[in-house]
């Protein structure tokens, strides 16, 4: 189907969103096409577009998160959506209620959307979605998926280079135990995107050599040519001997700096999740710098949101 | 006593298998007294004991009743989730007439007088035979030996650390040296506990899942050690559970060597492979992992060319509590007396191995590893007998699993090939309605 095609737009045929996985090429650019609305009404005074009026929202957070819980909590009340956070601390849980048992009580309240975000791989995926009866959206689970994340990388970066397909992409870091770059890889290359990842061994997945990306583990290598760089967040319990020696040394041969980004493309672009560890993993000029659209994602993670939910509401019930 | 004898049976029009003697052939099976006296051709013309049951089998294979050498049940401790009463009914009906049971209990199988418990609970509340393993360290914790001597004297038929290794070679060294004055066979889990630490077979599949990975070298490395081990000490080995084309060839390489050395293998392994977790199902979840179908195809190899010895259903109940739980953290174990047989006979069916060889990794193979006089129909031996139409169709439905816990991957799953009768001590246990 045509990037073009007028009618993709709505066609949004699932009733969860639990991952990038199993999506249609035409169904992502269906929500980054709504996405792009959603930018507009959000730069508006009047921001709210009350398609969800009525409608419960409830981000259940079993992992800390203040930016993706806040972006799915504002995207729920630009459109008129009662929205509910629940912070549910991993020690609770471990008292022994089964995630199951959590689930069935939440579903009594009666909810028509869930959005969930788990430490375990799995878990909103396929655990949860099974046993309730509203829309469930994924926002993060283990190391597995973060779909809404990919989204939101994909509209910034259609926004500044007008397209996905046939651009390099270069995702750098901890690769192994980011749920960022799974998503990331899978929405790409849907898109039609060259898409390199950038790591010391030890922070490679198993059979990375399969999973459709060309694999590098010397950055300026893996970084010539390119048009987009994407940094990702070194956890700090991994930085010290168990996957990489030091932060120094990371720094020296992983750590986005001028020198490496020359590198690319002249007009690339620098890309971070978030949060950033300045130092560690990207220098604070380039972080800070003008090729840098780390605080437009943020923007855009809003507005993607926005689009899932609304893009989901088509299904709720309305008896 | 009299009144409690049940009556002679002959269990005539039968293909009776005896992997004793390497008999598949028509015939008829003669029990009084709760032993056999007469099995096969030869028995077709023996005349039939006075007061004898008659049943025509109609061509259904007789055989001896399966010794299942890796079942665990939830007595003492965890009664919730399967007892001796109903981990027996669920044999029964799966046509395993011994269950060799884990001491990974609360409190772990580690003393005499626990080992006297089990023989007395399942004397009073089994209908099938139950021998036990005792721990082989204290608490299972993998770093003081236990009484292995005292244990055995006790009836304990062999020694086992349960799902975990020994992770120290100079405790294991000592303990295959100790054991083998005692005649005593060690049981071992082969999975190298540093490397294990995933929760799935390491590779594409687990990272795409986002899921750590237990690479099959965790099985080779502790494999290799432990039969280095068992060369200098020159003990009784037994690999219980062995999941990789790599970890059979290091068997084979002991066998060839002259160690006493035997392996298992779980039917999970022979029957299933990752892709059949699907969307992280846990009732998957087990430990060996599940590998790749190039591995379960070696293991059923391995099985058909004797290299395997043994298969076990590794029957491990587990509940909702334990089960419904993100993959990573949910329990390993599935459940799988009631099936073994029943997803045995799919490599029968799929042409990957001879009834004969099959029943043999299942009756014959653990009962001469673990010194029991069942596991063959030869005149004398205990009358622990099946009955089982190789072709009879039928689906496991979770409502019909008489196991206490409900966790098996076979739920659903079509089978062909029913036990009909079990018979223990020659008396019916389970019958076919």
């Amino acid at each position: 189907m045509s990037a073009n095609d007028p009618h993709r737009a709505g066609l949004f045929p699932h009733r969860h969103l639990l991952g990038i996985e199993g999506l249609q090429p035409h169904e992502i650019l269906g929500l980054l096409d709504r996405a792009d609305q959603a930018v507009e009404v959000s730069r508006q005074v009047e921001k709210i577009r009350p398609v969800l009026r009525g409608r419960t929202q409830i981000n259940l957070f079993f992992e800390a998160s203040t930016r993706t819980q806040s972006s799915f909590e504002i995207a729920g009340k630009r459109l008129g959506a009662d929205v509910m956070n629940m912070q549910v601390a991993a020690s609770s849980v471990k008292k022994g209620e089964t995630l199951i048992d959590t689930a069935a009580t939440l579903n009594a309240m009666h909810p028509d959307i869930l959005v969930v975000r788990h430490h375990a791989a799995g878990c909103a995926v396929h655990l949860l979605a099974r046993k309730v009866d509203c829309s469930v959206i994924n926002a993060g689970d283990g190391q597995h998926e973060h779909p809404t994340q990919a989204l939101l990388d994909a509209l910034t970066i259609r926004r500044h280079k007008g397209k996905i397909a046939r651009l390099t992409i270069a995702i750098c870091g901890d690769i192994l135990h980011s749920r960022v770059a799974r998503s990331n890889i899978i929405l790409l290359n849907a898109l039609g995107a060259r898409v390199r990842v950038v790591a010391p061994s030890t922070l490679l997945p198993s059979g990375i050599d399969r999973m459709g990306v060309e694999v590098f583990r010397d950055m300026k290598e893996g970084l010539k040519g390119a048009d987009i760089v994407m940094m990702l967040r070194l956890q700090r319990e991994r930085m010290n001997g168990a996957f990489i020696p030091s932060v120094r040394e990371y720094y020296r041969f992983y750590g986005l700096d001028a020198e490496k980004l020359a590198y690319a493309k002249d007009d690339a672009l620098v890309m971070h999740p978030g949060p950033m560890n300045r130092g560690v993993e990207i220098d604070p000029a380039v972080a800070d710098g003008p090729q840098s659209l780390i605080r437009e994602q943020v923007e855009m993670g809003v507005a993607v949101r926005m689009a899932v939910l609304e893009a989901l509401a088509a299904h709720l019930p309305n008896h | 006593m009299a009144a409690d004898t049940p009556k002679p049976l002959v269990l005539t029009n039968a293909r009776v298998i005896d992997p004793a003697r390497g008999i598949d052939a028509p015939g008829a099976v003669i029990i009084a007294d709760g032993t056999i006296l007469a099995a096969g051709p030869e028995a077709l013309n023996q005349g039939t004991p006075y007061g004898a049951e008659v049943r025509d089998c109609d061509g259904a294979v007789v055989a001896p009743g399966l010794i299942d050498m890796c079942v665990s049940v939830g007595e003492p401790g965890h009664e919730h989730r399967e007892t001796f009463a109903s981990a027996s009914q669920a044999a029964a009906a799966g046509g395993v007439t011994t269950i060799v049971t884990m001491p990974e209990t609360d409190p772990v199988i580690d003393d005499p007088a626990l080992v006297d418990f089990i023989l007395r609970r399942a004397r009073d509340t089994a209908i099938v035979n139950v021998r036990p393993m005792a721990a082989l360290t204290k608490g299972l914790a993998g770093q003081d030996m236990t009484e292995i001597g005292l244990l055995k004297e006790a009836g304990a038929v062999a020694f086992t650390n349960g799902h975990k290794s020994v992770r120290n070679a100079q405790i294991m060294r000592r303990i295959l040296t100790y054991a083998k004055d005692f005649g005593a066979l060690v049981v071992h889990h082969t999975e190298d506990p540093d490397l294990a630490g995933g929760s799935m077979n390491a590779g594409l599949n687990a990272s795409w899942k986002g899921l750590s990975g237990v690479p099959r070298e965790a099985e080779i490395i502790m494999l290799e050690r432990d039969l280095r081990l068992v060369a200098m000490s020159k003990g009784r080995y037994h690999a219980n559970l062995v999941s990789t084309s790599d970890g059979a060839g290091v068997v084979r390489i002991g066998k060839d060597r002259g160690l006493d050395v035997t392996a298992g293998v779980s039917i999970n392994h022979l029957t299933q492979n990752e892709n059949d977790i699907g969307p992280y199902r846990t009732f998957f979840k087990m430990s060996p992992p599940l590998r790749d179908e190039n591995d379960r195809m070696a293991m059923v190899a391995a099985v058909a060319d004797g290299t395997i010895d043994v298969i076990c259903s590794n029957h491990d109940p587990q509940d909702v509590e334990t089960k419904r739980h993100p993959w990573a953290e949910a329990e390993d174990g599935a459940i799988g007396l009631e099936t073994l047989l029943a997803a045995a006979l799919r490599l029968y069916h799929a042409g990957d191995i001879e009834l004969l060889p099959l029943l043999r990794a299942m009756t014959l193979n653990p009962a001469n590893r673990l010194g029991l006089e069942a596991g063959r129909l030869t005149a004398g031996a205990p009358a622990d007998v099946i009955v089982f139409d190789v072709d009879r169709p039928w689906v496991l439905e979770k409502k019909a699993i008489r196991s206490r816990s409900k966790n098996s991957p076979f739920e659903d799953a079509r089978f062909s090939g029913r036990v009909l009768t079990t018979i223990v001590a020659g008396r019916k246990v389970y019958d076919y309605a």
